[in-house]
């Protein structure tokens, strides 16, 4: 099991974590020499096979298939530009956007407004970081009535818990609805959303 | 630099303020002192303050200026105008833009920029007070402002300032050995892989003298790294 020998430490760009030997490196470590170090200030996880930082601060970069919520930029003539929190801008286009046919003399803000909040998916992303947002993803949705709070991405993972039992946790306790992306965006519906924002920021910490 | 004090600089194996020719002045690190920003730090070396924020990476405005392949650092030196004994004319100058230019240089090297295409790290020094030293003390809090940030480097850079006074060699120097001493010498480096990203030097110096020198700047580089260490690793202890 991956378990049973694992460091765990804060690691400093730079320093030195191990041996490579045969392991496999993972986010936040460089390999120069032979030797792994740690890129980022973050937590290092250190196991048989595997070693990867978790920083403790990072902007998010989009990857294939993330799950992320984003806020409508701007309207162009085939889609919409959103903001995902990132360095780069999600393009949606409206094939991925609507289900049905659009033809071009539809005004397409009748779909998605500027400011709107929506779940998507990244679909595809190139080398330099040109981002495309898909809703063909079952839990791809616009997010009304709500508010959204940003966090670091690297913590995200957390604040779902293992296989979602800090957010159902959350969800239950304050009744309110909660939908997370994995570029440090989480949405939270429902009355009670002061009490779920506090929890989620304690996370955070 | 070149001046004539009427003070003496050195007496005894002491300097003016006290220090033996080995001793740095007081180092202080603070993290995170700026809200808004990524990453932040100040760092006082004696008298001497500079604050650093970083913001990145963000997209890049003006776009003529993205690069598809890599990103870019941005580094703006500033001295504040009351930093110093007569105000200093604020806004860029000729030596703040030549400052600005060799940060850029010291660090860049340590980042990966290059998994940021497009993108930009802007990277702020202020300098509130300055008493000598203050490039070094600028890269210093840039470098930890920017680990900090969660961008990801090589290394951290380590910066010192060396020279020379009345024939003996000194580390740190102060704004009064700076204005009176016969050389200044700025170095910034990656202690731990022994690379140098910064050599700057100002005056005139024998080479076995220069060789002295940066020996005993990796040694002030390694005792502040320590320190700038030490910061890092406190910010997220609780």
């Amino acid at each position: 099991m991956e378990k049973l020998k694992i460091e765990t430490r804060i690691v400093i760009p730079g320093e030195f974590i191990d041996e490579l030997g045969n392991k496999e490196t993972g986010l936040g470590t460089y390999i120069k020499n032979n030797k792994i170090y740690s890129e980022v200030i973050g937590i290092l996880r250190n196991g048989e096979s595997e070693v990867s930082v978790i920083p403790l601060n990072c902007k998010y970069i989009p990857k294939h298939g993330d799950r992320i919520i984003g806020k409508v930029k701007s309207i162009e003539m085939s889609g919409w530009m959103i903001d995902i929190n990132s360095p780069y801008i999600g393009f949606l286009p409206v094939s991925e956007g609507v289900e049905e046919f659009v033809d071009n003399r539809t005004d397409i803000s009748q779909f998605f407004n500027l400011g709107d909040i929506i779940l998507c998916r990244v679909s595809r992303v190139t080398n330099n970081k040109s981002t495309q947002c898909s809703m063909k993803d079952n839990l791809a949705r616009k997010l009304v009535d709500g508010v959204i709070i940003k966090v670091t991405p690297s913590k995200i993972p957390r604040i779902i818990g293992k296989s979602g039992s800090m957010i159902n946790l959350i969800k239950e306790k304050t009744g309110t609805d909660i939908f997370t992306g994995q570029n440090g965006i989480v949405w939270i519906g429902g009355k009670n959303s002061d009490t779920a924002i506090k929890a989620i920021e304690l996370i955070n910490k | 630099m070149g001046g004539k004090s009427d003070i003496k600089l050195i007496d005894n194996g002491k300097r003016i303020d006290g220090r033996s020719l080995d001793d740095t002045r007081n180092v202080k690190i603070d993290m995170d002192i700026i809200n808004v920003a990524d990453g932040s730090a100040r760092v006082e070396f004696g008298n001497t303050i500079a604050l650093s924020s970083v913001y990145g990476p963000r997209e890049l405005f003006p776009r003529f200026m993205q690069k598809p392949n890599t990103g870019i650092l941005r580094a703006k030196y500033n001295m504040a105008p009351f930093s110093v004994d007569d105000r200093k004319r604020p806004g860029l100058d000729r030596r703040s833009q030549e400052i600005s230019k060799v940060m850029v240089n010291a660090i860049e090297p340590m980042l990966f920029l290059e998994d940021y295409p497009k993108s930009v790290v802007d990277v702020f020094v202020e300098i509130i007070q300055a008493d000598g030293s203050t490039r070094v003390t600028g890269i210093n809090a840039a470098s930890i402002a920017i680990a900090a940030a969660g961008i990801p480097m090589r290394n951290i850079v380590t910066s010192c300032s060396v020279g020379k006074i009345e024939d003996s060699l000194v580390v740190d120097l102060d704004g009064k050995e700076d204005n009176f001493g016969s050389c200044d010498l700025a170095i910034a480096m990656a202690t731990e892989t022994r690379e140098i990203t910064l050599l700057q030097m100002d005056g005139a110096v024998s080479k076995d003298e220069l060789k002295s020198l940066l020996e005993k700047a990796e040694n002030t580089c390694k005792k502040i790294f320590e320190k700038q260490k030490e910061a890092l690793r406190n910010l997220y202890k609780k």
